[in-house]
């Protein structure tokens, strides 16, 4: 077994072709379409629901390009409440990118700025934990790898947030479904999927119970943004775990 | 343009800054600190399992056995695998439980 050519083929720095890389990324995009159909049709008949017009619910698919952000703005569009207020609301919900940005930006720091710029466009949850894990597998994370995973979910999100606002009145019980519950599934599964990283089952841990308690006695969306920064402060508290003897623990 | 454009046109710029901001902040600095690295190593499951966790407050016994079954599968199989086996799971539960 010759560990050097695998490592060689693996990091070979002309990818055999961009389209290779780009059905690569195509193909793990798969779980999040199907994940997120139903929620983009759940937000177009909702949205509609609330006095969108068709077009402007599938320009707030194409434009905010998150989810759950989406679904707490039309909820407030229904209220008759400040714009400003609606707009931070939006903000509040989509705070948890900064991080992805943090901790992606040094993934493409290589890509020529106007793919960053797109990149960062289509940073979201699945596609942010895709491109940690595809980092951590020692593979690069290239803008056709990158695009590949990601453009076939917006285009999906927008077409099924049109067809929810078409025809959304026709959706029978999505409750009797599952729909409500196949995000956190999904969610559970990218959680899983970085159980090798230092200090996963504390971090899971702590930031799942500071969650439930911050959307008990908090609520939402806070408890993104409190649970996350309880995870994480305790990863700062406990410190780098490889390179601890690296580390003079005595300076700092 | 109505009210309504003019939100969602903010909304997408402030979505837009939080999906770039991280970077444009970090990027300013030549060198990461170990702890500051050992926050961002965090993130990914820091930040995932908020989106998870609330939804056990009022999770039934079928929302149970799907992240349960779910998880196992985790450990062998695929994303996509353990994807399709747990919403297979909880869709049928609730069938059955209702």
């Amino acid at each position: 077994m010759s560990t050097e050519t695998i490592l060689a083929e693996d990091e070979t720095d002309m990818p055999a072709s961009s389209l290779d890389d780009f059905l690569d990324g195509a193909r793990l995009c798969i779980p999040v379409i199907v994940a997120s159909a139903p929620f983009a049709m759940l937000f177009g008949a909702l949205a509609v629901a609330n006095g969108l017009s068709v077009f402007e619910t599938a320009l707030m698919s194409a434009t905010v390009f998150g989810g759950a952000s989406q679904m707490v703005g039309i909820e407030l569009f229904g209220q008759k409440i400040a714009p400003w207020l609606i707009v931070l609301s939006i903000f509040a919900v989509n705070f948890r990118h900064v991080l992805y940005s943090a901790a992606i930006g040094s993934r493409l720091a290589h890509w020529p700025v106007w793919q960053q710029a797109a990149g960062y466009f289509l940073l979201t949850d699945p596609q942010f934990a895709l491109a940690e894990a595809r980092a951590e597998s020692g593979k690069s994370v290239g803008f056709a790898w990158y695009m590949g995973a990601a453009f076939p979910v917006a285009v999906s999100w927008i077409f099924c947030t049109w067809l929810g606002a078409m025809f959304g009145s026709l959706v029978p019980n999505p409750q009797a479904l599952g729909l409500d519950f196949l995000l956190p599934i999904y969610f559970f599964g990218i959680v899983m999927g970085f159980r090798s990283r230092p200090l996963w089952l504390p971090i899971v841990l702590v930031s799942g119970v500071a969650a439930m308690l911050a959307y008990k006695f908090v609520g939402s969306p806070w408890h993104v943004s409190l649970g996350a920064l309880a995870g994480i402060v305790l990863a700062v508290i406990v410190g780098p775990v490889k390179d601890k003897a690296a580390v003079q623990e005595g300076k700092r | 343009m109505s009210t309504t454009i003019w939100i969602i046109a903010a909304a997408a710029v402030a979505t837009y800054l939080t999906r770039v901001g991280g970077h444009l902040v970090l990027s300013r600095f030549q060198t990461v600190h170990p702890r500051v690295e050992a926050a961002l190593n965090a993130v990914p499951a820091a930040v995932l399992t908020t989106l998870v966790a609330p939804s056990l407050l009022n999770a039934g016994p079928a929302e149970w056995a799907a992240l349960v079954v779910a998880g196992l599968v985790s450990l062998r199989g695929g994303l996509m695998t353990m994807f399709l086996v747990g919403a297979a799971v909880l869709i049928l539960l609730r069938q059955l439980v209702g």
